[in-house]
């Protein structure tokens, strides 16, 4: 372990953390809507020195033969070189895939999208919604930021129009029929205090992570834990703030 | 000379340009160059230890250069990951900003050049150069000069800079240049079209034109942000 893991958790024993921050408090978050005019929506959301943007496309394609009468959502980060020294190139690793996993999960289990809305005919042709997600610096919290910028891209995206076989770009009016708001919020368990919204000094002295995902109403989406065991007062304060801090965030979109 | 353009320009305006340096804060260096709709960002790590060892050079410096688009800067989704186009422009960016760096300076280590088209409607290699090579200079390679590039072709008989849209279709010919306007070298030359030898020449002082205009954007950029660290 290296000086400043160590300072960390000296720090986080006296209810203090390297920034300066409360342990329930968010760095500055921001977020751009629409600033690409080629996709369908996007999104550019800081937290903090965290940039990630984030790319609605859609597409039409075959739906899966086991939901004829649904459109398809893809989820894809990427983390690309240019975002932190220590991304490399090459096909995505566990990390990006899991990222794209849980912001995919959130978004499909709150059934945020009205799939039997994106059926055009009934087992042949679907919408496919693409959401990409591209981190531009990476300074923590790539969870949060990813979902929040997704939920902003997914709201205030526009479909194409679709003419026989061919889709018009030009004329984008419809918006996408979206139902849900799921909002990720993640959190930091460090020695065994919980903090919200992990810096990536704090992710390296982490020893555990839960992501819960929020829906308007206050209803847990999806999950998802990593890193070291966790109490279960923990978890129950994970549960409980996220709806809180899932609430806030929701105001931007 | 005074044909007018679909955008309103005249035949040798570039599209509005905004360049801005240090938008990546992990980054050594970093730009953001936009012309028009299209924008580029790049992100400079470097020089730093090349790994695996075998891949060193005892001599210099290796420069990598990868160039890529995000899947929705386009109309139609691009797939993500390498593709043929852009492994090649990836070769010709690295070898457009090379003849402006000191590699020799560094030897055994590695200087990636990581550029991403977040938005893109035309010219987005040369936006990418223009954004590369602002980025090694906000990084603080020393460099023989800034290398900046456009591109330009002859529409209807006019020689016309910084093709967008619908232009890239009606031209003779699309010409990216890179360039280094104090040495007055040029490090990227690529063509397609069909056109005699005079006009080439033609289109080539043409994009010489262009560059310098950017050139001077270039230096506006970089002292917004070292000018006010007291670099000047």
């Amino acid at each position: 372990m290296n000086v400043q893991d160590q300072y960390i958790i000296n720090l986080i024993q006296k209810a203090h953390r390297i920034d300066g921050r409360g342990l329930e408090d968010f760095r500055k978050v921001t977020l751009e809507k629409n600033p690409i005019g080629q996709a369908e929506g996007s999104a550019l959301v800081q937290i903090g020195n965290t940039k990630v943007v984030v790319g609605v496309k859609m597409g039409v394609g075959t739906p899966f033969p086991d939901t004829p009468k649904e459109g398809i959502l893809i989820c894809n980060a990427e983390l690309s070189p240019l975002a932190s020294p220590n991304f490399e190139l090459g096909p995505p690793g566990e990390e990006s895939i899991e990222l794209a996993r849980i912001i995919d999960r959130g978004i499909r289990e709150s059934k945020a999208i009205d799939v039997e809305k994106l059926c055009i005919t009934e087992g042949e042709k679907v919408w496919m919604v693409f959401v990409d997600i591209y981190p531009i610096n990476h300074q923590g919290n790539l969870i949060d930021a990813s979902g929040l910028a997704a939920a902003s891209a997914l709201a205030n995206a526009k479909m194409p129009k679709l003419e026989g076989d061919k889709l018009i770009y030009d004329e984008k009016k419809t918006p996408l029929p979206l139902k849900e708001l799921p909002i990720p919020v993640t959190f930091a368990q460090i020695k065994d205090h919980l903090v919200v919204d992990p810096s990536l000094e704090e992710e390296r002295a982490m020893n555990g992570r839960i992501t819960v995902s929020t829906k308007e109403n206050g209803n847990v989406c999806a999950i998802q834990k990593g890193g070291d065991a966790m109490t279960m007062a923990n978890i129950e304060k994970a549960l409980d703030m996220s709806v809180k801090k899932g609430k806030d965030l929701r105001k931007l979109v | 000379m005074s044909t007018k353009r679909e955008d309103g320009r005249g035949p040798e305006d570039i599209r509005p340009i905004k360049m801005e340096v240090g938008v990546i804060k992990n980054a050594d260096g970093s730009a953001m160059v936009s012309l028009g709709k299209t924008v580029a960002i790049a992100a400079v790590y470097g020089p730093r230890e090349l790994h695996p060892k075998h891949l060193q050079v005892s001599n210099r410096a290796r420069l990598k250069c990868i160039y890529s688009m995000a899947p929705f800067s386009t109309t139609e989704r691009v797939r993500p990951g390498p593709s043929r186009r852009s492994s090649e422009i990836s070769k010709v960016t690295r070898e457009s900003l090379e003849p402006a760096l000191f590699l020799e300076n560094f030897p055994k280590t590695t200087i990636d050049v990581f550029i991403l088209i977040v938005q893109a409607n035309a010219g987005t290699r040369t936006a990418g150069i223009n954004a590369a090579s602002l980025a090694l200079a906000d990084a603080g390679i020393e460099m023989r000069d800034l290398v900046t590039s456009v591109a330009a072709g002859k529409i209807d008989g006019t020689y016309t800079i910084d093709l967008a849209g619908k232009e890239e279709e009606a031209t003779d010919c699309d010409l990216p240049i890179a360039y280094m306007p104090r040495i007055d070298k040029i490090t990227l030359l690529q063509m397609d079209g069909d056109m005699p030898v005079k006009d080439v020449k033609g289109t080539i002082e043409l994009a010489k034109k262009g560059c310098k205009i950017l050139y001077e954007e270039q230096k506006k950029a970089l002292l917004k942000k070292w000018a006010k660290e007291g670099l000047e």
